[in-house]
């Protein structure tokens, strides 16, 4: 191309002028593309990642700190307790994290082996528990963490008396965050002969997991089925019923009638490996909501504190966390913040993107099998990809960066425990928010939707 | 012998005793069970156990090594998720029977209600009468013997599970078939029969399976989805 002489102009005339062109607001440039998708291969769009859309957060909301009325504590020096146990109402052997965040159930299956151990690693270098997830727990897995949640899941894949004993608690997993109402789902690009074998079915073939479980219908039921679970395992381990927030009041209340030691409910920015689009982004309510509804739902039962409470979905920060335990939960999940930690959508995979048609920072094909940072992946070439020490490192760091941000929230508002944090503590920014948390919108005292 | 009497007393001790290295190669003789939910759970040596009366919910559950009898009915969830032993029952039991058993072997002497069988994951299923609806739904593998008459979407979204069934069937479930009867199979229904206590002919019955179709996504199949 020949450069511009001195004193030419340069061919911005020969651009032709785009800037009047209108897109519109129903029919943007996505939505053309999923149409058109959707008309050339006839299935719905499966992907994994959360919810993408705007909903409104923890954001939110913010921390009043304190100041004339309020006595700070100072940071570094002064204490400020994070431990939390969980499972203090019926089970023999409770847990206690040494931070409030834990890791979220994400299967061996999903997520390759490196990334099971790497997650593993990271929650037990900071005293934290990890979770398995639909396909059974593996010997790496429950060699690398020292506090494992053994997930009881409508498919039952690899479910065994045997390493319900190993756990050092059960979920019951009723629905999860991203699709509440949905099975799981693992495509057979994903199905090794190890996957396979784990949950018994054929090498290869798409696996659509129950959404129901197959042996309780109802909350009577599932109070027999705890007892069940209870009585294998000798009443020694905490029982966790998870549920994906939908009519969050009930569903808690009724979990605790089934016999729950721990409710974990999961917000509608919760991740999957894989789950239909419209799922993601059409089903359950954002974890701001249900979370007030559940502390909400505890506390018309006196049994707020009692049965404890974990919330997740979407939650990246510390901020994130302590305006959770501000709203009243004893702890919070992270999975696919842990993902990210490990190096998803890292722009170091760049190339690896935009070979797939995509970039860091959008990837969300975690179904396909082929990502390129090792995470999401049963192929053993790209597996290798991921360094579970380094990986597990990064895990760990991402951890105690979160609870060093709570603890400095916790402290500018005088909080000698994380868990100290309350509604009170807060003020909304929004009016949305404000009427999902119960919180006053900043500046005034007016909470939506509250009797006046 | 072991004795426990139900009456009045939880399923505590049982289950406990059951749990213990001590129970390999006892026998356990339970009575007045009255229904009661959980009994025998999670067993895991080798042994005998015998309950005289009716049982709950979850009966047996996730049975490994022992052999237990109930001289009676069975509630729901009788013997889920058995990883090996046996389990017969004398009477009749209630739904989801077997549900994701691994393996083992389970005798319902007379009919079992719907969903028997239901995500079953390798055991060996032989019932003497009739079964419910729904029955073997996402049945991946084992056997389920049926000497009397099915439901309706018997098999329904199967995958590799054998079923042999002698009477009528309802219906058969979304991508479950019929199939022929091989002598592969005569042979292993003929053992499984004789090793379930049933006095039937391999040949009274017929094989039922996946059609495969559903395995992997094709727009083509969609209206089954």
């Amino acid at each position: 191309m020949l450069m511009p002489t001195e004193g030419e102009i340069p061919a911005m005339s020969k651009t032709p002028d785009r800037s009047w062109l209108l897109e519109s607001a129903t029919f943007s440039r996505p939505v053309i593309r999923e149409i058109q998708r959707a008309a050339r291969e006839g299935i719905y769009d499966i992907r994994g990642f959360g919810a993408k859309r705007a909903v409104p957060t923890f954001d939110d909301l913010l921390f009043l700190g304190a100041s004339m009325s309020r006595y700070p504590l100072e940071g570094y020096r002064e204490k400020c307790e994070t431990s939390v146990t969980l499972g203090t109402r019926f089970a023999r052997k409770p847990i206690t994290i040494s931070t409030p965040i834990t890791i979220a159930g994400m299967s061996f299956g999903a997520l390759s082996a490196q990334a099971k151990e790497a997650l593993g690693r990271g929650a037990s270098e900071v005293g934290t528990s990890t979770t398995t997830g639909d396909g059974g727990m593996t010997a790496e897995e429950r060699g690398h963490s020292t506090k494992l949640v053994y997930q009881y899941l409508p498919s039952r894949y690899g479910m065994n008396p045997d390493d319900l004993r190993k756990a050092d608690a059960i979920e019951v997993v009723v629905g999860q965050g991203a699709k509440p109402g949905g099975g799981g789902m693992l495509l057979g690009q994903k199905i090794s002969d190890r996957v396979a074998e784990m949950r018994n079915l054929p090498k290869g073939i798409d696996q659509r997991s129950a959404c129901r479980h197959p042996d309780w219908t109802g909350p009577d039921d599932l109070e027999i089925k705890v007892q069940e679970l209870r009585e294998i395992t000798d009443w020694q381990v905490p029982i966790y019923i998870k549920v994906g927030a939908t009519r969050t009041f009930f569903d808690v209340q009724l979990a605790v009638k089934a016999g729950a030691d721990v409710v974990v409910v999961d917000g509608m920015q919760g991740g999957t490996a894989a789950t239909q689009d419209v799922f993601i982004e059409h089903v359950g309510i954002p974890t701001l909501p249900a979370t007030r509804i559940a502390v909400d739902a505890l506390q018309d039962m006196g049994m707020h504190r009692e049965v404890q409470l974990i919330v997740s979905g979407g939650i990246r920060s510390g901020a994130d966390v302590a305006k959770a335990l501000a709203l009243g939960a004893d702890a919070v999940s992270i999975g696919t913040a842990a993902l990210i930690a490990m190096g998803d959508n890292s722009p170091e995979h760049e190339q690896g993107y935009n070979a797939l048609g995509t970039s860091a920072g959008y990837y969300d094909d975690y179904q396909d099998g082929k990502d390129p940072s090792g995470i999401s992946t049963q192929d053993p070439e790209l597996g290798k990809r991921l360094d579970p020490a380094l990986a597990g490192r990064r895990v760990a760091n991402y951890l105690r960066v979160l609870t060093l941000e709570t603890q400095t929230l916790a402290r500018a508002a005088g909080k000698t425990n994380v868990r100290n944090l309350e509604p009170e503590d807060m003020v909304a920014l929004t009016i949305e928010a404000a009427a999902m948390a119960k919180i006053p919108l900043a500046g005034t005292d007016w909470i939506p939707g509250s009797r006046l | 012998m072991e004795k426990f009497d139900l009456q009045g007393n939880p399923v505590r001790a049982l289950n406990s005793a059951l749990h213990q290295e001590q129970a390999r190669m006892k026998e356990f003789e339970v009575s007045n069970p009255g229904g009661k939910h959980n009994v025998a759970c999670g067993a895991r040596y080798p042994c005998s156990v015998t309950i005289h009366g009716h049982v709950g919910y979850y009966c047996a559950g996730m049975n490994q090594q022992a052999d237990i009898v109930i001289h009676g009915n069975a509630g729901p969830g009788l013997a889920e998720n058995m990883m090996s032993g046996s389990v017969r029952v004398h009477g009749n039991a209630s739904q989801y029977c077997g549900a994701t058993s691994h393996g083992g072997l389970l005798v319902i002497q007379g009919d079992a209600a719907a969903r028997c069988g239901i995500s079953m994951k390798g055991s060996d299923i032989v019932v003497g009468g009739s079964i419910g609806h729904m029955s073997a739904f996402m049945a991946q593998s084992g056997r389920l013997v049926v000497c009397g008459d099915t439901g309706d979407s018997l098999g329904d979204s199967i995958y590799e599970a054998r079923m042999y069934v002698r009477g009528r069937v309802g219906s058969l479930g979304t991508d479950c078939i019929e199939k022929p009867m091989e002598p592969e199979h005569t042979e292993e229904l003929q053992a499984l029969l004789e090793k379930a206590g049933m006095e039937h002919r391999a040949d009274e019955f017929r094989r039922y399976g996946s059609a495969r179709r559903l395995y992997n996504f094709e727009v083509d199949n969609a209206d089954a989805y």
